[in-house]
């Protein structure tokens, strides 16, 4: 069992529990049930920060593009990119799907909970900052060009399921080799493992909050690794991350998810 | 009406700047020198426009974008008036840019350019620092340039939009240590103002007090610690800032 924090839908609170990654089942209050019994709201309210080529896989599929205009040079500090808080919704709620837009990338990415306020944190020292990790989809339009993309590739609603918990730091031993699978209708379409990071957890904390500070209850994603599936209407979305969860969405036209749009 | 967040006597207060002097929510009346300037609303998505003026952006040597470079801002890096903005000790060049703060009112998707100002709360001054030194080419402008600690000071206050007669028709100017270094007019921006609220809303919600920074035009400058940078425009107000160096940050 695992330390978790979830918060129920139409409950403000957030409820502490355990859960069995084995069985699916959350544990609250000495009440064990089900996940696909629960609805699930984000478990997070800050800033979530997506961050660009963190995987060695990403960075090599750019290949000797990097050295030519407009890059010119492989990247130096961490690129970061925000996902604003209109593209955050739950575990099982539909990722709406724009109208003039017929696919979306699936960004599966360890996302890790900021636990309290981080400003210049050494390497040593990051542990100490985390609160705890969650599954992040960073969904977006497909784009080829990492040099100036239009905001609304990654910023459009909904574009950011994360959950459905957060497994308490301690619980998760190293963040630094967790196994990651994404299934596109219930087939696995890609695995990746966070050992591939270019920058590991604690040096990526190190390394973003030496310019800018991050607040108890921000998410920092660690990346997204190469060849991200592709999906269109209806496909339903699972992604996987070893000790840390299973987040599950799908596809669903723009109009639909207003109208409800409860997806499982 | 102006429209100011302060911190007076152990609270942060809602309040309002009449006659040369700051009144609390609660009816005090104080005064500006006993307070601390606060961003006038806790921002939550913020926008931010490069290249939006013809000008600057041939200043910096790019054409005019046919669709809006916009980039977000996250919350660390927000302060406000009368603040010290940090210069670190590795930078060669750190300017200002002058800009007009549209804070939005109301949720707004999918909005009309002719209704975009039914969803315009107010107006108010923001200085978007760019330290160009740590710029790199993917996701630009890379938050390390745009979204670092103490860098977007904004305010004194927001200015109610029906204040404001037309937006798109004030004169923008930077003063660095008193000297006139940048100006500009808001009539000059390549996408105005109801044109952004149009495009934004059309893929993405726009929540009560979202801001967009709608860009800067031409005139930057190095600016280094000790320099005192006021950023002003027209009938909304002046925005005063003070760089600083390492020390006082306790960076080595």
């Amino acid at each position: 069992m695992f330390k978790a924090k979830i918060r129920l839908q139409g409950r403000h609170q957030i409820e502490e529990t355990s859960v069995d990654l084995q069985d699916s089942i959350v544990n609250i209050h000495d009440t064990k049930i089900q996940l696909q019994h629960l609805r699930c709201d984000p478990p997070v309210s800050g800033t979530i920060y997506g961050v660009l080529l963190n995987y060695k896989g990403a960075l090599e599929a750019l290949g000797d593009l990097v050295n030519e205009p407009p890059y010119n040079q492989p990247p130096v500090a961490p690129i970061l990119y925000i996902k604003p808080v209109n593209t955050i919704i739950g575990h099982g709620s539909a990722i709406p799907l724009p109208a003039a837009i017929e696919k979306l990338e699936m960004g599966a990415a360890l996302g890790i909970v900021i636990g309290k306020t981080a400003t210049k944190v050494s390497i040593d020292e990051a542990i100490h900052y985390i609160a705890g990790y969650t599954v992040v989809n960073d969904v977006s339009v497909p784009h080829k060009s990492v040099f100036r993309p239009v905001v609304k590739h990654r910023s459009r609603d909904g574009f950011c399921p994360v959950g459905p918990w957060i497994i308490e730091k301690d619980d998760v031993k190293n963040p630094n080799d967790l196994t990651i699978r994404v299934f596109i209708n219930g087939k696995l379409v890609q695995e990746n493992n966070t050992s591939n990071l270019i920058r590991p957890v604690e040096e990526l904390i190190r390394d973003v909050s030496e310019f800018m500070t991050l607040f108890p209850g921000d998410v920092l994603l660690v990346g997204v690794p190469e060849a991200s599936p592709v999906v269109g209407n209806g496909d339903h979305v699972r992604i996987e991350i070893d000790g840390v969860g299973f987040l599950e969405n799908t596809i669903l036209p723009e109009n639909d998810v207003y109208s409800g749009g409860f997806s499982g | 009406m102006k429209h100011a967040r302060v911190s007076y006597a152990g609270a942060i207060h809602n309040a309002v700047w009449v006659n040369g002097s700051i009144q609390l929510n609660d009816n005090r009346e104080v005064q500006e020198e006993d307070v601390i300037w606060l961003p006038p609303v806790e921002p939550r998505t913020v926008f931010a426009l490069g290249l939006n003026y013809a000008d600057h952006a041939s200043e910096l040597e790019f054409k005019a974008p046919a669709e809006p470079l916009v980039f977000l801002k996250g919350p660390n890096t927000f302060i406000g008036h009368r603040a010290d903005t940090r210069r670190p000790a590795d930078a060669t060049y750190m300017h200002y840019e002058c800009e007009l703060g549209v804070v939005i009112g109301k949720t707004a998707r999918n909005v009309k350019r002719e209704d975009a100002y039914k969803y315009v709360a107010g107006y108010t001054v923001a200085n978007d620092y760019a330290i160009r030194d740590y710029l790199e080419n993917y996701y630009r402008p890379n938050l390390r340039v745009k979204n670092r600690d103490t860098c977007t000071p904004i305010g004194p206050w927001i200015v109610d939009q029906s204040d404001i007669a037309d937006p798109m028709n004030l004169t923008l100017r930077t003063y660095v240590n008193g000297t006139l270094t940048q100006e500009g007019s808001t009539r000059d921006m390549i996408f105005d103002i109801p044109f952004l609220i149009e495009y934004l809303s059309e893929f993405m919600t726009l929540n009560q007090d979202d801001i967009i920074l709608t860009g800067t035009p031409k005139g930057l400058s190095d600016v280094k610690a000790g320099d005192e940078i006021i950023t002003e425009i027209e009938g909304i107000g002046s925005l005063l800032n003070t760089i600083v160096g390492d020390e006082v940050f306790q960076r080595s």
